[in-house]
Protein backbone atom coordinates (compact mmCIF):
# COMPACT_ATOMS: atom_id res chain seq x y z
CA UNK A 1 0.00 0.00 0.00
CA UNK A 2 1.76 3.05 -0.86
CA UNK A 3 1.80 6.41 0.40
CA UNK A 4 -1.43 8.18 -1.44
CA UNK A 5 -3.71 5.07 -0.46
CA UNK A 6 -2.83 5.70 3.48
CA UNK A 7 -3.77 8.66 2.92
CA UNK A 8 -6.77 8.74 1.20
CA UNK A 9 -8.03 5.87 2.99
CA UNK A 10 -7.13 7.45 6.86
CA UNK A 11 -8.73 10.79 5.59
CA UNK A 12 -11.08 11.13 8.26
CA UNK A 13 -8.28 10.82 10.86
CA UNK A 14 -6.34 13.59 9.11
CA UNK A 15 -9.25 16.15 8.95
CA UNK A 16 -9.89 15.18 12.63
CA UNK A 17 -6.16 16.24 13.71
CA UNK A 18 -6.31 19.16 11.32
CA UNK A 19 -9.47 20.61 12.70
CA UNK A 20 -8.57 19.63 16.71
CA UNK A 21 -5.07 21.64 15.85
CA UNK A 22 -7.18 24.36 14.67
CA UNK A 23 -9.52 24.96 17.50
CA UNK A 24 -6.49 24.44 19.91
CA UNK A 25 -4.65 27.33 18.34
CA UNK A 26 -8.00 29.08 18.33
CA UNK A 27 -8.30 28.90 22.09
CA UNK A 28 -5.09 29.38 22.94
CA UNK A 29 -3.77 32.16 20.16
CA UNK A 30 -7.11 34.60 19.75
CA UNK A 31 -7.33 37.25 21.80
CA UNK A 32 -10.80 37.69 21.37
CA UNK A 33 -13.30 35.45 23.78
CA UNK A 34 -15.59 35.04 20.84
CA UNK A 35 -13.36 33.65 19.02
CA UNK A 36 -12.16 31.21 21.47
CA UNK A 37 -15.35 30.20 22.23
CA UNK A 38 -15.70 29.43 17.76
CA UNK A 39 -12.49 27.60 18.82
CA UNK A 40 -13.35 25.72 21.62
CA UNK A 41 -17.33 24.73 19.60
CA UNK A 42 -14.35 23.22 16.56
CA UNK A 43 -12.41 21.40 18.82
CA UNK A 44 -15.78 19.66 20.23
CA UNK A 45 -16.77 19.15 16.70
CA UNK A 46 -13.17 17.28 15.83
CA UNK A 47 -13.72 14.84 18.89
CA UNK A 48 -16.96 13.84 17.57
CA UNK A 49 -15.75 13.43 14.07
CA UNK A 50 -12.77 11.10 15.20
CA UNK A 51 -15.77 9.15 17.28
CA UNK A 52 -18.01 8.56 13.94
CA UNK A 53 -15.58 7.88 12.05
CA UNK A 54 -14.23 4.92 14.69
CA UNK A 55 -17.90 3.49 13.56
CA UNK A 56 -18.15 3.95 9.74
CA UNK A 57 -17.58 0.78 7.67
CA UNK A 58 -17.19 0.00 4.14
CA UNK A 59 -20.28 -1.10 1.85
CA UNK A 60 -22.41 -1.58 5.39
CA UNK A 61 -25.90 0.53 5.82
CA UNK A 62 -27.37 2.26 8.61
CA UNK A 63 -27.82 0.58 11.66
CA UNK A 64 -31.90 -0.05 11.00
CA UNK A 65 -32.43 -3.79 10.63
CA UNK A 66 -33.40 -4.81 6.98
CA UNK A 67 -35.41 -7.69 7.77
CA UNK A 68 -37.84 -6.73 10.18
CA UNK A 69 -38.29 -8.60 13.39
CA UNK A 70 -38.50 -12.42 14.22
CA UNK A 71 -41.95 -13.78 13.16
CA UNK A 72 -43.87 -14.21 16.43
CA UNK A 73 -44.19 -17.79 17.74
CA UNK A 74 -47.08 -17.77 20.18
CA UNK A 75 -44.73 -15.50 22.84
CA UNK A 76 -42.18 -17.51 22.78
CA UNK A 77 -39.88 -14.53 23.13
CA UNK A 78 -36.63 -16.08 24.46
CA UNK A 79 -36.53 -18.33 21.12
CA UNK A 80 -37.07 -14.89 19.28
CA UNK A 81 -34.19 -13.22 21.04
CA UNK A 82 -31.24 -15.56 19.97
CA UNK A 83 -32.23 -14.49 16.47
CA UNK A 84 -32.69 -18.07 14.83
CA UNK A 85 -34.16 -18.67 11.43
CA UNK A 86 -34.56 -15.95 8.81
CA UNK A 87 -33.97 -13.35 11.16
CA UNK A 88 -30.94 -13.66 11.92
CA UNK A 89 -28.96 -10.08 11.93
CA UNK A 90 -25.70 -10.46 10.28
CA UNK A 91 -23.63 -7.81 12.16
CA UNK A 92 -20.95 -6.99 9.60
CA UNK A 93 -23.71 -5.26 7.13
CA UNK A 94 -24.46 -2.74 9.75
CA UNK A 95 -22.35 0.53 10.57
CA UNK A 96 -21.62 0.38 14.26
CA UNK A 97 -23.97 2.34 15.99
CA UNK A 98 -22.60 2.54 19.63
CA UNK A 99 -20.34 5.91 18.67
CA UNK A 100 -23.27 7.37 17.27
CA UNK A 101 -25.30 7.08 20.40
CA UNK A 102 -22.89 8.49 22.16
CA UNK A 103 -21.83 11.25 20.22
CA UNK A 104 -25.52 12.29 20.48
CA UNK A 105 -24.90 12.93 23.98
CA UNK A 106 -21.66 15.05 22.86
CA UNK A 107 -23.69 17.46 20.37
CA UNK A 108 -26.16 18.20 22.96
CA UNK A 109 -23.64 19.18 25.78
CA UNK A 110 -21.57 20.68 23.10
CA UNK A 111 -24.07 23.35 22.48
CA UNK A 112 -24.83 23.59 26.46
CA UNK A 113 -21.51 24.62 26.90
CA UNK A 114 -21.11 27.41 24.03
CA UNK A 115 -24.55 28.64 25.47
CA UNK A 116 -22.79 29.13 28.89
CA UNK A 117 -19.59 30.70 27.62
CA UNK A 118 -21.56 32.92 25.41
CA UNK A 119 -23.69 33.98 28.17
CA UNK A 120 -20.64 34.36 30.17
CA UNK A 121 -18.85 36.64 27.07
CA UNK A 122 -21.87 38.60 27.37
CA UNK A 123 -21.74 39.11 31.01
CA UNK A 124 -18.04 40.32 30.51
CA UNK A 125 -18.61 42.58 27.66
CA UNK A 126 -21.58 44.72 30.01
CA UNK A 127 -18.38 45.17 32.95
CA UNK A 128 -15.52 45.71 30.62
CA UNK A 129 -16.93 47.42 27.61
CA UNK A 130 -14.87 45.39 25.66
CA UNK A 131 -14.32 41.61 24.27
CA UNK A 132 -10.50 41.47 23.92
CA UNK A 133 -8.67 39.92 26.64
CA UNK A 134 -5.48 42.32 26.10
CA UNK A 135 -7.81 45.16 27.16
CA UNK A 136 -9.38 43.64 29.92
CA UNK A 137 -5.87 43.12 31.29
CA UNK A 138 -5.27 46.53 31.18
CA UNK A 139 -8.40 47.33 32.81
CA UNK A 140 -7.65 44.81 35.55
CA UNK A 141 -4.54 46.20 36.08
CA UNK A 142 -5.34 49.82 36.53
CA UNK A 143 -8.35 49.05 38.76
CA UNK B 1 -19.44 5.95 2.26
CA UNK B 2 -18.43 7.44 -0.64
CA UNK B 3 -14.34 8.71 -0.64
CA UNK B 4 -14.79 11.03 -3.02
CA UNK B 5 -17.50 12.96 -1.91
CA UNK B 6 -16.31 12.25 1.93
CA UNK B 7 -12.98 14.05 0.83
CA UNK B 8 -14.48 17.30 -0.83
CA UNK B 9 -16.79 17.61 2.20
CA UNK B 10 -13.50 16.84 4.16
CA UNK B 11 -11.51 20.08 2.55
CA UNK B 12 -14.74 22.10 2.78
CA UNK B 13 -15.15 21.72 6.20
CA UNK B 14 -11.47 22.71 6.81
CA UNK B 15 -12.12 25.78 4.75
CA UNK B 16 -15.10 26.27 6.88
CA UNK B 17 -13.08 26.01 10.20
CA UNK B 18 -10.05 28.20 9.01
CA UNK B 19 -11.98 31.28 8.16
CA UNK B 20 -14.62 31.29 11.03
CA UNK B 21 -11.36 31.69 13.08
CA UNK B 22 -9.48 33.97 10.62
CA UNK B 23 -12.28 36.45 9.41
CA UNK B 24 -12.03 40.07 10.85
CA UNK B 25 -15.46 40.31 12.33
CA UNK B 26 -17.86 38.36 14.81
CA UNK B 27 -20.58 37.87 13.09
CA UNK B 28 -19.27 36.47 9.80
CA UNK B 29 -17.33 33.93 12.17
CA UNK B 30 -20.55 33.50 13.97
CA UNK B 31 -22.32 32.47 10.14
CA UNK B 32 -18.98 30.89 8.86
CA UNK B 33 -19.83 28.49 12.18
CA UNK B 34 -22.99 27.60 11.18
CA UNK B 35 -22.34 26.68 7.90
CA UNK B 36 -18.97 24.47 9.31
CA UNK B 37 -22.15 22.56 11.72
CA UNK B 38 -24.16 22.45 8.26
CA UNK B 39 -21.47 20.80 6.15
CA UNK B 40 -20.46 18.42 9.45
CA UNK B 41 -24.03 17.47 9.22
CA UNK B 42 -23.59 16.23 5.45
CA UNK B 43 -20.13 14.31 6.79
CA UNK B 44 -22.28 12.44 9.29
CA UNK B 45 -24.86 11.44 6.69
CA UNK B 46 -22.18 10.79 4.41
CA UNK B 47 -20.99 8.23 7.00
CA UNK B 48 -24.28 6.71 7.74
CA UNK B 49 -24.52 8.49 11.45
CA UNK B 50 -27.72 9.60 10.61
CA UNK B 51 -29.42 10.35 14.04
CA UNK B 52 -26.15 12.71 14.08
CA UNK B 53 -26.77 14.17 11.30
CA UNK B 54 -29.99 15.15 12.14
CA UNK B 55 -28.98 16.48 15.95
CA UNK B 56 -26.07 18.41 14.18
CA UNK B 57 -28.66 20.19 12.19
CA UNK B 58 -30.90 20.83 14.35
CA UNK B 59 -29.35 21.49 17.69
CA UNK B 60 -25.49 21.96 16.34
CA UNK B 61 -26.04 24.60 13.30
CA UNK B 62 -29.56 25.75 14.22
CA UNK B 63 -29.39 26.58 17.93
CA UNK B 64 -25.93 27.83 18.10
CA UNK B 65 -25.69 29.68 15.07
CA UNK B 66 -28.62 31.51 16.79
CA UNK B 67 -26.70 31.55 20.03
CA UNK B 68 -23.92 33.12 18.48
CA UNK B 69 -25.63 35.85 16.72
CA UNK B 70 -27.56 36.97 19.28
CA UNK B 71 -24.56 37.49 21.36
CA UNK B 72 -22.87 39.07 18.65
CA UNK B 73 -25.80 41.28 18.95
CA UNK B 74 -25.85 41.68 22.36
CA UNK B 75 -21.86 42.41 22.52
CA UNK B 76 -19.99 44.01 19.58
CA UNK B 77 -18.95 43.22 15.86
CA UNK B 78 -15.37 44.29 16.55
CA UNK B 79 -12.37 42.03 16.83
CA UNK B 80 -8.81 42.55 16.23
CA UNK B 81 -8.06 39.18 15.10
Amino acid sequence: MDFLTVLISRANYWAYIILMMIGLYAMIAKNNLVKKIVGMSIFQTAVILFYVSIGAKQGATIPILLHGHAPETGGNLAHAATGHGTAAVQAVNYINPLPHVLMLTAIVVGVATLGVALALAIKVYKEYGTLEENEINQRLRRG
Amino acid sequence: MIWQLDLIILVLVIVCAIAAINVKDLLSAAILLGAYSFLLCLLWAIMGAVDVAFTEATVGAGVSTVFCVAAVFHTTRRTTD
